[in-house]
Parts: structure tokens; C-alpha cells; sequence
């Protein structure tokens, strides 16, 4: 009775309002975390990486040198590895996400949406090594056999065609894993391309069907138009997943280190040389060199998923 | 009439072979998966016995199992996803209710988002300089402190969307009522938001549990059986990355077998997601 008394004179504070600036430090904290996390990734690779940047200067970029023995490093191999087979595989997957998105969202039956939507997310689904696994075992061996042999047999010897195609035919290479990069981007790419084509308003579609357009003109001068910067988000989404990703492409890319002179020759990129040599690092200048090529990893993708942000917002799909 | 016959005949020609192209991508990205999932299958439920569950990782010819790597795959993302859940719930709460169109708030947004997408191994690499030079040595914690890093920042976004999705009204009630703001969205806010950030927590699982590249320079590896989470630990991945690059058939087939339990592990978590997710109205 008497806390009636008091509530009808007085507006009482909450009972526990005491714990409401807590509660908001607290978010505000979790907030910053995030922020201190990316920025923490950025600095220490800088500090860690700076030895190497010091000791060779602008050789680290244009060097193909990288010698544990002799403690000599250069980048160029990694570093044109990295953007080579990311290039590829986004060449090779960008037409098949398209057409993948174009068919979920024009031609599919109805009923069968759903479940081939759901399995394209899957195909995102499966764990980066299960990829690696794969490529290594199952796809380099079909590839050796029925496309290097017989693509590498037909260079006229002595031409350009011939060097660009040189290399071992054992299935592993750049090309290898950009063929898997491919792959693996295929169903983040198509999936945040048919969120995109499911913001065209219906009438805006049906209103050019109306006017007797076919589906492919449609989609070409109506629907793209309509989502075309977000649609270049979603695409330079795929290239800096590409760029980063590591386990699938450390099983087939050969893992070598020097300039790559074909497209079949063996190579390395940024992340699967540190995948591969940086818990055995030989010498302190070693770990440093590694670390440095994750600082040019993170310049890299960090430019190219920032442009990605800002083209494209918040409407791709987690 | 002849001519208009032919550009009709044209434009038609031309939308078949485009509904036959995009037709045709959408089948050859069901072959991989299929191939995929196939050759899991194939290679891995043979090796699949009592052993794997029951016995650690074997010494070259002997009997053995991925038991080491299974528990310390779970401990490590436990911990993960514990860490992963209160930061990325807290954050997203800060981001939908406190911040909203604050200039911090879009920095931190901004960040969350290229953080969804960054390379793991980059991630680890942080973690490596901060939690492994530091103490000399290689650990479970620093393992699942790289996979929580992974994994927030998809709690984050979920937990940020589901949020805002809410009403205004419902947001005002819990006040209106006279509950201090933190009961109001832990009450009310966060009841109503469950399933979406239930959702957010099993796609951040999905994320973490096949994670390798940030595991081989945090958590190691290790040969044994080890709940120790100050020391190396074994991992399914780290195993499967070993085991695979074996010369030896057996060792083959475990990592086989990992592969097979890590895929259904994430496979599992995202089909359980889309199970609950309903298909999104085209506007």
C-alpha cells in the first residue's frame, strides 16, 4: 500500500533500472570487440610482418626467391597465385551462378524451388578441407586423364600455346584450383543473386512480359538493370571469398613456390603457403616474410569486401 | 511477313538456348554436390566401426580411431560457440536497440560484415600472434577463442536482423509496463527474437565446425587423447588435413571417415535451419 502511496506521488524508478547502464556497457563492449578484432588481425600483421617489409623493400613484391634455406623472401609467386586463381574462378563461376540464380528464380518448377534451393546453399555448406579432399582425389585424377593429357597434346610445339600450357599433367596446378575455387563460390554467388532477383517487383517483370518480351530479354533488360550495383556487390562478394580461402586450394594447387609459367603449371597462393609453412616456420625472418604476405592478403581482400559492402548492403543471405 | 517471322523465330531460338543454358548450370551444380556428398559416402562409411569412436588416432599399421579429434573438435567449438553466442548477442543487441543509425554503429556494422567474410586463415594468424607467441605454445584455448572470432560475427548479424524485424509497439510495451530497458529486451525483446538468433547460433556452428586453416596454427594437433585446453589438442580437421597428404591407405581412410562426420555435422546444422526458415514471398 504504501509503494502505491509513493507511485502516485512520485514516478518510482524500476526496481533493478540500476543495472540498465551495466546492460548497455556490456553491448557496447561486445560492439567494440568486433571492431578491435578486425583492427587486432590488421595491426598485428602489420608489426609481425614488418621485419620482412624492412629487410627486402619493394623485392618482397617483385622477388620470386623464397628460400627457407638461404632466408631469402620474395612474394611474387604467392602473391600472382592469389589473384590468378581467384580471376579464374570467378570467370568460371559467374556464368553458372548467373544461369543458376536465372532458373531458381524464372524457370523452376514450383514445387522443385525449394529443394534445389536448399541444396545450392549445401554446396555452400561443405567445409573448404571436404572440397580439398575432393579436388585431390576425385577431380585431379579426371582431370589429368581427360583434360591436360589431350589440351596439352594439341599446343603446336614452339608456339606461345605451348609455353601457357606447359607444366606437369598430374592434375594439380592453378588451374586445379581454380576449378575448385569455382565451385565453391558458385552457390554464394547464386544464392545472393537470387535474393537480388527477388527484390524486382513482380509487376515490373510481368509488366515487360505484358509487352511481349521472352524471358531472356527480361532478365537481361529488366531484371539486371534493376539490381545491377548490388548484383557487382554480390559478385566481388564471391571474388574475396575466393581470395582468402585456403584449405580446398592447398590440396591442389601444387604448392609451389616460384612465378607460375602456365596455367597448369603447380603454384602457391597467400593463404595456402602460410597454411603450409607457417607452424614449421624455420627461422624468425621466415615466420615475419609469412606474415607479411597475410598483411598484402588482408589489403587485398579487405579493399575488395569493402567495395563489396558498399555496393551491395546487407542483402545477400548469411 | 517473312521477316517477321524470322526475328520472331530469332528472339524464340535465342530464349531457348538461354533457359537450356541456365537450366543446364543449375544441373551441373547439383552434380557436385552430388559427387560430393558421393564420394564421401564411398570412401568414408566403409571405415566407419566401432573404432572411430572409441580409440585415438593410431602410430603408423596399428589399430586406431578419430575419438581424440571428435572430443576435442566438440570442446573446442563449445567453447567457441559459448564465447561466439554472448558476444554476438550482446553486439547485436548494442547494433538494433542502442546504436541504430549511429555513425559507430555503422563502423561496427560496416566492420561485422567484412569480418562474415574474411579469410579464416588471416583470423588465425591474429590469434597465433596474440594467445600463442605470447605464452609460448600451442593451445585449445587459442583454437577456440580463433573459431568464436568466426563465428560472432554471424550470431551478430542474425541477432541484429531478427531484432529489428520486431515491432515497435512490442518494444515499447516492456517500458510502458515500467521494467527497467534490460529486462525489457531480455523479457521481451529476446523471447521474441529466439528463433531467429537459435537460427544465427546453428549457422555459426556450420561455419566453425569444418574450419582448418585458423586450427593449424592455434590449436595444433596432437597425437593423443587430451581434454587439456592449455595444451595442443587434436582436431578433426587438423586430422583429416594430416591424414589425407598420408602415404598410407588407413590413414586415408580416417580421414575419410572425418571428412564424412565433419560434413554431416555442418550439412546437419543447415538443413536443420532451412527446415525453420520459411520461403521468402517475392514482393
Amino acid at each position: 500500500m504504501a509503494e502505491l502511496m509513493v507511485g502516485a506521488t512520485k514516478r518510482a524508478r524500476p526496481a533493478g533500472a540500476g543495472f540498465d547502464p551495466v546492460f548497455r556497457i556490456l553491448c557496447f563492449a561486445a560492439a567494440t570487440t568486433l571492431l578491435t578484432a578486425i583492427a587486432g588481425v590488421l595491426i598485428s600483421l602489420l608489426i609481425g610482418g614488418e621485419p620482412a617489409f624492412a629487410k627486402f623493400g619493394l623485392r618482397f613484391f617483385t622477388s620470386t626467391v623464397w628460400n627457407p634455406v638461404t632466408d631469402e623472401y620474395g612474394g611474387a609467386g604467392p602473391i600472382v597465385g592469389t589473384l590468378i586463381t581467384a580471376a579464374l574462378a570467378l570467370l568460371l563461376a559467374l556464368p553458372l551462378a548467373f544461369g543458376v540464380a536465372v532458373f531458381l528464380t524464372e524457370f523452376c518448377p514450383r514445387p522443385l524451388r525449394r529443394p534445389i534451393g536448399v541444396a545450392v546453399e549445401l554446396l555452400a555448406g561443405v567445409p573448404s578441407i571436404v572440397y580439398g579432399m575432393w579436388g585431390l582425389f576425385v577431380l585431379a585424377p579426371l582431370f589429368a586423364k581427360y583434360v591436360e593429357i589431350p589440351i596439352m597434346g594439341l599446343a603446336p610445339p614452339g608456339s606461345i600455346w605451348e609455353t601457357i600450357l606447359s607444366g606437369v599433367p598430374n592434375g594439380s596446378g592453378l588451374i586445379a584450383a581454380s576449378i575448385i575455387l569455382a565451385i565453391m563460390i558458385l552457390p554464394y554467388i547464386a544464392a545472393t543473386l537470387r535474393e537480388l532477383f527477388l527484390t524486382v517487383p513482380a509487376r515490373v517483370r510481368e509488366s515487360a512480359y505484358g509487352v511481349g518480351c521472352t524471358s531472356l530479354e527480361v532478365v537481361w533488360s529488366v531484371t539486371l538493370p534493376y539490381v545491377r550495383k548490388s548484383a557487382i556487390g554480390a559478385v566481388m562478394l564471391g571474388l574475396g571469398r575466393a581470395l582468402g580461402e585456403t584449405m580446398a586450394v592447398t590440396f591442389v594447387i601444387g604448392n609451389s613456390h616460384g612465378f607460375p609459367t602456365g596455367i597448369f603449371d603447380s603454384g602457391s597462393t597467400i593463404a595456402s603457403t602460410i597454411a603450409n609453412e607457417f607452424a614449421e616456420a624455420t627461422s624468425d625472418m621466415h615466420t615475419s616474410a609469412l606474415l607479411a604476405l597475410g598483411f598484402v592478403l588482408f589489403l587485398i581482400t579487405f579493399a575488395v569486401l569493402a567495395m563489396a559492402r558498399a555496393l551491395l548492403g546487407r542483402k545477400d543471405p548469411v | 511477313m517473312a521477316l517477321a517471322f524470322n526475328r520472331r523465330g530469332r528472339r524464340s531460338v535465342a530464349n531457348g538456348a538461354f533457359i537450356l543454358a541456365c537450366t543446364l548450370a543449375t544441373a551441373l551444380a547439383l552434380v557436385f554436390l552430388v559427387a560430393i556428398l558421393a564420394s564421401l559416402l564411398v570412401n568414408g562409411v566403409g571405415g566407419i566401426n566401432l573404432d572411430v569412436f572409441t580409440m585415438s588416432t593410431p602410430a603408423t599399421g596399428s589399430r586406431g580411431g578419430l575419438l581424440n579429434g571428435i572430443v576435442g573438435s566438440l570442446a573446442m567449438c563449445a567453447i567457441a560457440m559459448v564465447l561466439a553466442i554472448v558476444i554476438g548477442i550482446l553486439a547485436g543487441t548494442w547494433l538494433a536497440e542502442f546504436a541504430r543509425d549511429s555513425t559507430y554503429g555503422k563502423v561496427v556494422r560496416f566492420t561485422n560484415d567484412v569480418l562474415l567474410s574474411a579469410p579464416s586463415i588471416l583470423v588465425g594468424l591474429f590469434i597465433y600472434w596474440l594467445l600463442v607467441r605470447p605464452f609460448h605454445g600451442f593451445s585449445g584455448i587459442a583454437g577456440a577463442v580463433a573459431l568464436a572470432l568466426l563465428a560472432a560475427p554471424v550470431v551478430t548479424r542474425t541477432t541484429e536482423d531478427v531484432l529489428k524485424l520486431q515491432s515497435r509497439q512490442l518494444r515499447e510495451s516492456g517500458v510502458a509496463l515500467g521494467a527497467p530497458v534490460w529486462t525489457a529486451i531480455r523479457a521481451i525483446m529476446w523471447r521474441a527474437a529466439a528463433g531467429g538468433i537459435i537460427t544465427g547460433g546453428l549457422l555459426a556452428f556450420a561455419r566453425i565446425s569444418g574450419e582448418t586453416a585458423p586450427l593449424l596454427f592455434t590449436a595444433l594437433n596432437n597425437q593423443l587423447f587430451s581434454l587439456d585446453m592449455t595444451k595442443p589438442i587434436a582436431n578433426l580437421p587438423s586430422i583429416i588435413f594430416n591424414y589425407a597428404l598420408s602415404a598410407y591407405d588407413d590413414s586415408r581412410r580416417l580421414a575419410w571417415v572425418g571428412a564424412l562426420l565433419i560434413t554431416i555435422a555442418v550439412l546437419g546444422a543447415n538443413v536443420i535451419v532451412r527446415a525453420f526458415a520459411r520461403e521468402r514471398k517475392r514482393p
